[in-house]
């Protein structure tokens, strides 16, 4: 006879097993879909170019030199790829620019959102989502149109007097980082909002009731309670941004180039694939670097939401 | 008694909210009252009859569509919440869900910029003086509702102010604990002499905690006394019925004068009612008798009729009577070594109604 620490044992087990089953599938999409490519990638990093394009199967890590060193043409010696750096700091620097202004714009509009009645809360989402519609692209070109020298911003600072030329604003870091702003603003509205709708408000409440100022209610209660809705929007916006295509190229011009640029570049016409993997990867690990970074210090600082 | 200075007074205060469509409901409906200094006072009404509304603009969390209220005879109205010195107990206790125990407490402390060695000095005695000390590094979803409770009360208590407010603060904890806290409570209002407004809609726990209980109706208060005023002389028919059990009876009058006057029954019985207004004769009134002011006996008494049923309590048994003039009748008998006391069930039987139990109500 089985005693019941044995039944007990047995339902587990099978518990065990069954769930293993019921994730066979998501484990195969996760093998498959994402690793598979990515293993590819990697062997990728470590080919030779092929001479139009594709790879030669020869082992080399000249990619991975070049990722951040280049070679000089006349004496072999390796130095700081000063176009490569000057790349990355660009993509970090815009994208964390870019996370923080969505933060500071979309912190407001999401608690704007949250406080209205629950009735007109989904016209308000709604609206938010409308950019989701079009084509990022087609998006983007709006953006030009807003920004050229002869676009609206121009026209207005001229109208107003303020300047009697157009002002310079295409093909410079602030376009790219307004149209960038633009894209991904509501991939920070949507969580905050998420965080913030589940607050109960009578906690503010009881915050002024308990002499807090408004700035104090902000600071004391309101964003400890919607530090997850924070991460989540940062990372949403600035792993896309980091890797952020379409934007620099319309926006940027030939000149401010991303990551993400550089990279389409040697597939295309660098004809260099072993580099451009091997910058997708270097492109992966900053990301993993920053996100790790970034929500260990975001749960620490605030301990409380363990 | 008039004398004492207010410590909150409301002047003909109204809040009316538009609702979506034409509908709007009146909250407060023209309300004034006056909260001495010192005072456990209790609101007492059904749910929805606007407690928390008065509560919530005492607060400064809404504003009043007219009237005004003041706090130790001055216009709260241009303060802002956080410059009332007015501490609230929520509802739902609202306690900080990403703060310790004790960070909770001292957090109208350390807003109003107290010195830290003041916050801490004043935290441990809060948390003494609530049982709390072992908890105090707890998280507030790491307690029980009565723990919880309770450091929702030293948070308010805390930061020292004039009046406390209470939303119906013990109505989501169990019976004994209620019971419990009712008896904390009271002594803590003792000990520090700050001035309670106390929201419920218990009547036991309005009668047991009060100095004077005000009885609110659908944005009106109906009457404010003492708990015995509102207990042993109701204003009106809503006061009597909400607390307590009572019996009506209705009849006309037959006549009247001198504070009192005599009621006829449909059945003929007569009876003599107290009467605080002068009354019309002729004109059908209602009077109340509550069941323990009632007395059974054997022969013929006030009233006559028929046992229906007999509920025994413990302490006291309730005797259902159907008088001959069809109304039911409650009478409510102290138990003693007897069991029935020889009363049965469809026994005919008189109902004695002690002198000046009997009162004449305005509808
Ligand atoms: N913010 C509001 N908007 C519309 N109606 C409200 C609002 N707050 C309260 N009311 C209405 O006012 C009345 C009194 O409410 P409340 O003061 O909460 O009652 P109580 O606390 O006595 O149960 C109720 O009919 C309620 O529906
Ligand atoms: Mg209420």
């Amino acid at each position: 006879m089985a005693s019941a620490k044995e039944i007990a044992d047995k339902a587990e087990r099978d518990d065990i097993q069954s769930r293993w089953l019921l994730s066979t599938p998501a484990l195969l999409i996760v093998f498959l879909a994402a690793l598979g490519p990515l293993l590819i990638v990697v062997v990728y990093s470590f080919l030779t170019p092929g001479n139009y394009g594709d790879v030669k199967w020869q082992f080399s890590t000249n990619a991975w030199v070049s990722v951040l060193l280049e070679r000089d043409v006349f004496d072999d010696t390796l130095s700081l790829a000063g176009a490569h750096l000057s790349i990355f700091w660009r993509s970090v620097s815009l994208s964390a620019m870019t996370t923080i202004l969505t933060l500071i714009f979309g912190f407001p509009t999401a608690y704007f959102i949250a406080t209205r009645p629950e009735h007109r809360r989904d016209i308000w989402l709604f609206l938010i989502t409308i950019p989701f519609w079009t084509n990022l692209l087609i998006r983007t070109f709006a953006m030009q149109e807003v920004l050229r020298n002869d676009g609206i911003v121009n026209w207005v600072l001229q109208a107003l007097g303020i300047t009697d030329h157009p002002v310079q604003l295409m093909y410079t870091n602030f376009a790219v980082l307004a149209g960038m702003v633009y894209v991904f603003l509501p991939l920070m509205v949507l969580p905050l909002y998420a965080s913030m709708e589940k607050i109960d408000f009578r906690l503010v409440e009881a915050g002024y009731d308990l002499y807090a100022t408004r700035l104090q209610v902000l600071r004391r209660i309101i964003i400890p309670l919607v530090t997850p809705g924070i991460v989540a929007g940062s990372i949403l916006v600035f792993i896309p941004s980091l890797g952020a295509y379409v934007t620099p190229r319309v926006l940027g011009g030939g000149t401010n180039l991303m990551i993400g640029n550089l990279i389409e570049l040697q597939f295309g016409q660098g004809r260099n694939w072993p580099l451009g993997a091997a910058l997708s990867i270097a492109l992966m690990t900053i990301v993993m670097v920053a996100l790790l970074f970034y929500v260990r210090n975001t749960t620490r600082s605030d301990g409380s939401h363990g | 008694m008039t004398a004492i200075r207010p410590a909150v007074e409301a002047k003909g205060v109204s809040r009316i909210f538009q609702g979506a469509g034409q509908d709007a409901v009146k909250a407060l409906d023209n309300v004034s009252v006056s909260i001495r200094e010192n005072e456990f006072f209790t609101l007492l009404g059904p749910s929805g009859c606007g407690k928390t509304t008065l509560l919530r603009l005492i607060a400064g969390f809404d504003y009043p569509t007219d009237g005004e209220i003041l706090l130790h005879g001055q216009d709260i109205a241009p303060l802002p919440p956080f410059k009332r010195p007015v501490n609230t107990v929520f509802q739902s206790y609202a306690l900080f869900p990403h703060m310790t125990v004790a960070e909770n407490i001292g957090f109208g402390l350390k807003m109003l910029g107290k010195p830290k060695a003041e916050i801490a000095a004043r935290v441990d005695a809060m948390l003494k003086l609530v049982h709390m000390q072992e908890q105090r590094n707890r998280r507030t979803s790491q307690i029980s509702g009565g723990q919880q409770q309770r450091v929702a009360l030293a948070r308010a208590l805390a930061p020292q102010p004039k009046v406390l407010l209470l939303d119906e603060p013990l109505s989501a904890l169990d019976y004994k604990l209620r019971k419990e806290m009712q008896i904390e409570l009271k002594r803590l209002q003792h000990e520090t002499g700050i001035t309670f407004i106390f929201v419920t809609h218990d009547q036991e726990e309005a009668l047991t905690m009060s100095d004077r209980i005000a009885v609110m109706s659908s944005g009106n208060i109906l009457q404010v006394g003492t708990p015995w005023d509102v207990y042993d002389r109701p204003a009106e028919r809503f006061v009597a019925d909400f607390i307590g059990e009572t019996n009506f009876l209705t009849g006309t009058i037959e006549s009247a004068g001198n504070g009192h006057a005599r009621i006829v029954l449909s059945s003929g019985a007569r009876i003599c009612a107290t009467a605080a207004k002068d009354f019309q004769l002729g004109s059908m009134a209602t009077l109340m008798v509550r069941p323990e002011h009632a007395r059974l006996v054997k022969g013929t008494g006030d009233l006559a009729g028929t046992i229906e049923t007999i509920v025994y309590f413990g302490t006291d048994t309730h005797i259902h009577v159907r008088l001959d003039g069809g109304e039911a009748f409650i009478v409510r008998q102290q138990n003693s070594r007897c069991a029935n006391c020889g009363f049965e069930r469809g026994d005919k039987v008189g109902i004695q109604i002690g002198d000046d139990a009997a009162q004449l109500l305005k509808d």
